[in-house]
């Protein structure tokens, strides 16, 4: 318990230590994460890239309190996690858009839940930064995939929660939506002053947004993680500098290991 | 504005075009063999002589029909809430699923046709016998549909609505029931179609008014030609009961319409 307090200021956002997680199906035991361990110091921007089936879905799952770890520890702000919701912000892999509600009623649902006022305002004025304009009142059925990513991911932020957990949020995204769409992120996590711990698979992207870089492997461990050197704010250019390409290199070079384990 | 409308049009054609025909060309077989066979009128009179017997009794089944609406309407209406009620209970508590399931599944192997005269003797002759029959027949589709969508609730979503700090009951309001509204409607569109039949059968057993009634006595006095217009009447007010029920479940849950749209 020791290694998970401190004072204020160290404790990270979120800290996990020797986190094992095991699903039961039908009798047959799978071993989603084995020994993980990984921390997020507060205001940090934390992106986790492995195979498929890996498990960061997974442990976006514990963190945010709807599964239980068999094993090991679970911080956030220091105090145990597990067990607990609400204590972060999770934006899951799939949308879940709730399919009776509209844009701006799946929106509030975070602050319609703690009987806030004004909450609907407060969304209405954040739809065009979100590319939802004119959307407030359809349903997910009449979105795209990329509205509907947006619009949960409107809904994430409006939860007011220090820590945000990304699980692929640009998933669905073209290759130009999507990069507008990290500039806006970055932009919004030094606005806000959040912390985020962001899943993806494209290894660029993991690169141009994060401070540190892990690397799951096959068998649900961290096997790598990678300090990105490069200043911020982060531009587009720096995709191209050296310590982007070293560390590009480094990563892709882990992560094949693992596909042609 | 225009070719909206005619898209409408040509979607209703494709949708009820098949059905229409094909009850047209059933009707006009039966036409032709009961006139080329000279089948006696009160054996199988042919769809023109049901039409004229329909027009000449048409004014004199007014009272009736309404009686029999009525007795649909209130057992409907009866049996929708307290199915709705009953399901919640079913859901929340273990013990009333293990207590009244069984019996509710067992109510259902008695035949209306033996209820119907016992209700009429605790009862008498008025409305409520009716209005009981017509819930009961309701009642087990509602209910079943609407245990089954309770529990139909994606367990992600659940899990991601308790993870913003939802209570049960926010989860219950807000999750699980807008979920199980597809399947009560369902539900409520299958009791639709029995509601006006289980009305028929009660007025059979003893009534001073109804369709089941006037089609008893049509039939004891071997009037086959109303007895045949009555059905049709039967018929239509189910499919009209039927249809009530889709429109208001497309104004109530206007997602799941949109969905059957793109299922197509
Ligand atoms: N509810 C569940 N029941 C049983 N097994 C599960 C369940 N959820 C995940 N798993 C298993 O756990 C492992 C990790 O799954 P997880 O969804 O965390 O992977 P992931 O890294 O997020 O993959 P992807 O990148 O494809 O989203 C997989 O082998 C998966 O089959
Ligand atoms: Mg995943």
């Amino acid at each position: 318990m020791s290694a998970l307090s401190g004072n204020a200021a160290a404790t990270p956002a979120v800290a996990l230590r020797g986190v094992h997680a095991t699903y039961t199906e039908r009798g047959l035991r799978v071993e989603a994460l084995h020994d993980v361990n990984l921390t997020v110091a507060r205001g940090e921007f934390v992106s986790v890239i492995g195979p498929s089936g890996c498990g960061k879905s997974t442990m976006l799952n514990l963190i945010a309190g709807i599964d239980r770890p068999s094993a090991g520890e679970i911080a956030v702000d220091g105090r145990s996690a597990i067990g607990h919701t609400g204590l972060v912000a999770h934006m899951p892999q799939r949308d879940l858009l709730l399919p009776w509600r509209t844009t701006l009623q799946n929106a509030v649902l975070g602050p319609e839940l703690r009987g806030e006022p004004d909450r609907e305002a407060r969304a209405l004025a954040q739809l065009d930064r979100f590319g939802l304009e004119g959307f407030a009142d359809a349903y997910p059925h009449m979105l795209s995939g990329g509205m509907r990513q947006r619009a949960a991911m409107l809904r994430t932020i409006l939860l007011d929660r220090d820590t945000l957990l990304l699980d692929e949020p640009f998933g669905a995204l073209d290759a130009l939506t999507r990069g507008e769409m990290q500039e806006w992120l970055l932009g919004i996590w030094t606005e806000l002053a959040r912390t985020v711990l962001f899943v993806t698979h494209d290894v660029e992207e993991a690169i141009f947004l994060s401070d540190r870089v892990y690397v799951m492997s096959r068998r649900g461990t961290m096997k790598l993680e990678v300090a990105i050197d490069l200043p911020r704010p982060r531009e587009r250019e720096m995709t191209t500098s050296p310590s982007f390409v070293e560390a590009k290199r480094t990563l892709l070079r882990s992560l094949l290991a693992e596909t042609q384990r | 504005m225009r070719g909206e409308l005619m898209s409408t049009l040509r979607r209703h054609l494709r949708d009820f075009g098949p059905a229409l025909l094909l009850i047209a060309g059933l009707l006009g077989l039966w036409e032709v063999v009961s006139r080329a066979v000279e089948m006696p009128d009160w054996l199988l009179p042919a769809p023109s002589d049901i039409g004229a017997s329909f027009g000449e009794a048409a004014p004199l089944l007014g009272p009736h029909v309404a009686a029999t609406v009525t007795a649909a309407a209130a057992g409907y209406a009866l049996a929708l809430v307290s199915a709705i009620v009953l399901a919640a209970a079913i859901d929340r508590w273990g013990l009333a699923r293990r207590a009244i399931y069984p019996l509710l599944v067992t109510s259902q192997t008695i035949p209306t046709f033996a209820l119907a005269p016992l209700l009429a003797i605790w009862f008498g002759f008025g409305l409520l016998p009716k209005v009981l029959v017509v819930a009961l027949v309701c009642f087990f589709p509602i209910v079943v549909a609407t245990v089954g969508g309770l529990r139909a609730a994606d367990k992600e979503m659940l899990d991601l609505v308790r993870g913003m700090g939802a209570s049960d009951r926010q989860l219950f309001v807000k999750v699980r029931l807008p979920a199980a509204v597809p399947s009560v409607i369902s539900g409520m569109k299958i009791a639709a179609t029995y509601s006006v039949i289980g009305a028929v059968i009660a007025e059979w057993t003893g009534a001073s008014q109804g369709l089941g009634l006037y089609l008893l006595r049509a039939s004891n006095s071997f009037q086959t030609d109303q007895v045949f217009a009555v059905i049709a009447v039967i018929a239509l007010l189910s499919i009209a009961l039927f249809g009530c029920v889709e429109l208001v479940g497309r104004t109530v849950a206007p997602w799941t319409a949109a969905k059957e749209e793109t299922a197509r």
